[in-house]
């Protein structure tokens, strides 16, 4: 990934702002935001992130890529839409916090702790793994996240929906070894490893 | 002239023979106003009931018509008779549609309608048939003051409705400021990029038109006469004056970009990189599509900072408060110079509020397609060093105070535009009534200004005794109706277009120059037939005066909104009739009543409010009288009538032609006559006003809050005589008014002067 993530950046000058659009999915929208902040009195959490919407492609354009990169408030993005739906310049929003936060990740810029990436983290990993969700590894993985005791009062915590779906069948404490995978393992992970090949060509990424 | 013969027609249509007694009302005419011809029709504005009349002109030889029937603004075609003197008694609008359709209400009713013909017999009787301006004259030639857009586009346009012009310019050639610019901002869909101006295919234009005549390097250095018949001395530089005799005048002198002189703070003056918005347009043409330079040191700009409002929307009262309105959109165009030219430039906008009025919105997106970026923010200083700037600003949506923008090659300052407008001719005379006030800043002001820069330099050089220039608003644009009557300024057949009116961009000054030119034309087709311009084209009665009356005070001459009267060598008021807009505050203002017009004077207003009878003390009925604006008030009444919205029946409504036009004789003569009280209705007035001759309701209201001594006088109470403004909206307020008047006369009760 080369010096990506230490590239100077001059205040208010283009470079972050193509960086982005070059590089960041739907980034290149971020240039046509007039600031009007009407995502940002849309999205039902803005209000509880350190940088709403309108605030992260004015931080763009100011040139603040440590700032951005780091910040932890495209991470809450909820997929809700409002925004979408209401921005006059027609920006897709969600998509453009999506594409911010799987780019920080990929500089590993962003937070390390943040929950979302967290639970996106394991999922993507447990998912490629067997070409299937191992759902008790997965809840597992995601109770342990900050250590044995937290793991242990999670698990308690939740201790009863995990008996209903035993019950129901919905959950087989044997995939703990192992667990059954899929068909085709490898055609999948082949296919995978492909769309990265595109996607880091297209956006530019020295794998 | 033919023998005086009245004749009174009052109708039963529209209801009112059901509810008014109208053999009644006929005797009244008969008896009571001497009528000696009176007929009833029960349809009178159908073909037969106007038949009716027009025989009765033809064959009986009647002069004057009383018509009873609708208001004066209704059926005016029907009983548009232009060979007689006619006066409306409003029976319909004014009674019964706004009294209760009861028996109790009846008699009343029937006294107010008996009113309205004993006012309508008064009035004709004192009427005379207008015959036109003695003095109208026919020249159809149009001059044009300004060969920047505006001008050239007045001057086509006129030329194109085939008119002669003749167009006066002061610098070398055509093209006033389009002329500087490298491009202009676009005109037409898809409003992406800059465009070419057009200017030399426009300045060949008007050099190649038959019609015009192209004076360069010249000035109008005196200004003589009245519409259809201006007198014009031109003088070329170094050259003797030429004269040219034109019709009416399009004044299109344009703006000068606000002096950033002003504006240290930012750079200016102290680094050659700081330019304004017509200096990066020389930057531009000087380029011609190639790198754009830095002043300092013919550097290749790299970087380039548009700096919003420097110098304008402020509020600190050192720089313009105002809007151009177009600075925007130009500092987005030549943001797209650069970016055009080369995507790796930065460029940014900082802006307060990006106004991109017009199709701008569509340009603006397509400087963010392009990558310009814009940041909203307000610039506190630039810092000179070298051959860069370090832009210092407040970021306003990071909430950054201590944002900069460092090594910026060039920093373009957005100042806005000052109006070319000449001598303010009424500067003064507001220091002077500020200085009375209590105020002598503006006095004191004034006179540092002139003793500063001497006397500002006029433009039209007028020689009315009002002052050489236009009348100006607050900021140097000239006054106009803002709203309804844009390019009308107060001097009659002077029209004002392009940025002298308001700031304004390319587009909007050509649309400004067509209307202008079209404006000046309906002025000049005015003038020829002896009519008065707007708001009241085709009147033909104009003001008269008793010379032997008068006593040189000044009145007429000072508070004539538009200048129309000058001063005879003997010093006696001297009416250029073309230039007058009737609106009759002249009327208002004179103390010896000297002055009226054939159909509407002291006179035949007074003798309508002497004709209505005023009940004694003891009935219990008041008389209130309304003095309404025909203009909003009067129409505002008409249409809560239709919406039969009710009032008083003790009011007895004249239209006037604007409250300036009210002399207060009319009211004393009210007040002895036993009227219980006194409602005058005038447009708003003030900075914002919305009064159709400017200053009437003004002048109006001033002068009736001089009434009060008289009041005192008479041993009245001040609330008998109030003035209202209304608007022509004012449907339901108006009727509400009325009767909230009412209750308080009657709380404050009846005139002691009933009787005398
Ligand atoms: S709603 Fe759209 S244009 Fe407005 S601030 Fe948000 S992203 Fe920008
Ligand atoms: S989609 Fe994301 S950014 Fe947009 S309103 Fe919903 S939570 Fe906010
Ligand atoms: S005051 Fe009005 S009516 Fe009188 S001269 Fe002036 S424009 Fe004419
Ligand atoms: S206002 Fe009347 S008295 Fe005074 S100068 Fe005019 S005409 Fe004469």
């Amino acid at each position: 990934m080369s010096d990506a993530n230490t590239q100077a950046v001059e205040k208010y000058r283009n470079n972050f702002l193509k960086e982005v659009s070059e590089r960041v999915e739907e980034g290149d929208w971020v240039k046509m935001c007039m600031q009007c902040g009407v995502c940002s009195g849309s999205c039902p959490l803005g209000s509880a992130w350190a940088h709403p919407p309108q605030e992260i492609f004015m931080m763009i354009r100011a040139g603040k890529r440590e700032e951005v990169l780091t910040s932890d408030s495209m991470w809450m993005c909820t997929s809700c839409y409002n925004c979408i739906v209401r921005c006059p310049r027609k920006l897709p929003i969600t998509h453009i916090m999506h594409g911010l936060a799987n780019y920080a990740h990929r500089l590993g810029l962003a937070p390390k702790n943040q929950p979302t990436r967290v639970l996106g983290t394991l999922f993507w990993n447990n998912a490629i793994q067997n070409g299937r969700i191992n759902e008790l590894k997965f809840s597992l993985a995601l109770y342990f996240k900050d250590g044995f005791s937290q793991g242990i009062k999670n698990a308690l915590a939740m201790k009863d929906a995990g008996l209903g779906l035993l019950k129901a069948k919905r959950l087989n404490p044997f995939e703990i070894f192992g667990g059954h995978g899929c068909k085709g393992k490898k055609g999948i992970h082949a296919m995978l490893k492909k769309a990265q090949e595109i996607e880091a060509r297209r956006k530019n990424f020295t794998a | 002239m033919a023998e005086t013969k009245l004749a009174a027609y009052i109708c039963q249509g529209c209801g009112l023979g059901e509810r008014l007694d109208t053999a009644e009302l006929a005797k009244v005419a008969q008896k009571e106003g001497k009528v000696p011809l009176v007929k009833e029709h029960e349809f009178l504005c159908n073909a037969a009931g106007v038949q009716m009349i027009r025989d009765d002109i033809t064959n009986e030889g009647v002069t004057h018509v009383v018509i009873g029937a609708c208001s004066r603004r209704a059926k005016t075609e029907a009983f548009g008779f232009t060979d007689v003197a006619v006066s409306r008694a409003n029976l319909r609008e004014g009674v019964i549609w706004t009294q209760p359709d009861t028996v109790e209400a009846r008699e009343k009713t029937q006294e107010m309608a008996a009113d309205y013909i004993r006012m309508g017999c008064a009035e004709v009787k004192k009427m005379v048939l207008p015959t036109g301006n003695p003095n109208a004259a026919t020249n159809m030639k149009m001059l044009v003051v300004g060969g920047g857009i505006s001008g050239m586009t007045a001057a086509l346009e006129a030329s194109k409705a085939g008119y002669k012009v003749v167009i006066v310019e002061k610098s070398p050639q055509l093209g006033g400021w389009m002329a500087q610019l490298y491009k202009r901002v676009p005109s037409h869909s898809p409003y992406s990029d800059p465009v070419d101006t057009g200017v030399e295919e426009l300045a060949a234009a008007v050099q190649g038109d038959a019609n015009i005549k192209v004076y360069l390097n010249a000035i109008t250095s005196k200004t003589s006469g009245a519409p259809g018949k201006f007198v014009v001395e031109i003088t070329p530089e170094s050259a003797a004056a030429i004269t040219e005799e034109v019709g009416a005048i399009v004044q299109a002198t344009g703006f000068t970009p606000y002096d950033a002189n002003n504006l240290p703070e930012l750079g200016y003056g102290k680094s050659k990189n700081v330019v304004d918005q017509a200096g990066l347009e020389a930057l531009a043409k000087a380029a011609n599509g190639g790198v754009i330079k830095r002043p300092s040191d013919g550097g290749e700009v790299k970087s380039v900072v548009f700096v919003q409002c420097a110098g304008q929307r402020d509020d600190t009262g050192k720089h313009l408060p105002y809007c151009s309105g177009n600075c925007c959109n130009t500092s987005i165009k030549q943001a797209m110079y650069f970016k055009d030219a080369n995507p790796d430039i930065d460029t940014v906008v900082i802006f307060d509020d990006l106004r991109t009025p017009g199709n701008g919105e569509d340009f603006y997106r397509s400087a963010q397609q392009k990558g310009v970026t814009f940041t909203k923010g307000k610039v506190s200083t630039v810092d000179a060093t070298g051959n860069t700037c370090k832009v210092n600003f407040h970021d306003l949506i990071l909430g950054d105070e201590n944002a900069a923008i460092v090594d910026a090659d060039l920093v373009v300052l957005a100042t806005g535009q000052v109006a070319n407008s000449g001598v303010d001719t009424e500067a003064r005379l507001r220091a002077e009534a500020a200085s009375l006030a209590g105020d002598d800043a503006l006095l004191t002001a004034l006179d540092a200004q002139e003793s500063q820069e001497g006397k500002k330099i006029s433009i039209l050089n007028l020689t009315y005794r009002q002052g050489p220039d236009l009348p100006q608003l607050k900021y140097g644009f000239n006054d106009s109706h803002f709203i309804c009557f844009p390019y009308e300024t107060r001097r009659t057949g002077i029209y004002a277009a392009g940025p002298v009116r308001r700031p304004m961009d390319i587009a909007q000054a050509v649309e400004d120059a067509t209307g202008a030119a079209m404006k000046a034309i309906q002025a000049m087709e005015n003038a020829a037939v002896g009519s008065a311009a707007h708001p009241r084209s085709g009147d033909l009665s104009y003001p008269s005066f008793r010379m032997e009356g008068c006593t040189q005070c000044k009145r007429c001459t000072v508070e004539c909104p538009f200048g129309a009267i000058d001063e005879d060598e003997k010093r006696y008021p001297l009416f250029n009739e073309s230039r007058c807009r009737r609106c009759g505050t002249c009327m208002g203002a004179c103390p010896v009543r000297v002055i009226s017009f054939e159909n509407y004077s002291v006179d035949t207003v007074g003798s309508q409010i002497k004709a209505v009878e005023v009940p004694d003390e003891f009935s219990e009925k008041l008389r209130i009288l309304i003095l309404a604006c025909e203009n909003d008030a009067y129409p505002a009444l008409d249409m809560a009538a239709m919406n039969k919205q009710l009032y008083s029946s003790f009011v007895r409504i004249i239209p006037v032609r604007c409250l300036g036009s009210v002399n207060t004789i009319w009211i004393t003569d009210a007040l002895n006559n036993g009227y219980d009280g006194v409602m005058m209705m005038g447009c708003k007035h003030g900075d914002d006003y919305q009064c159709h001759f400017v200053k009437g309701s003004e002048l109006a209201n001033y002068r009736m809050s001089k009434v009060d001594d008289t009041l005192k006088g008479m041993g009245l109470e001040p609330e008998r005589v109030q003035t209202f403004e209304a608007a022509i909206t004012d449907i339901e307020r108006l009727p509400r008014l009325i009767n909230e008047y009412a209750a308080k006369i009657e709380e404050i009760g009846m005139s002691p002067f009933k009787g005398f």
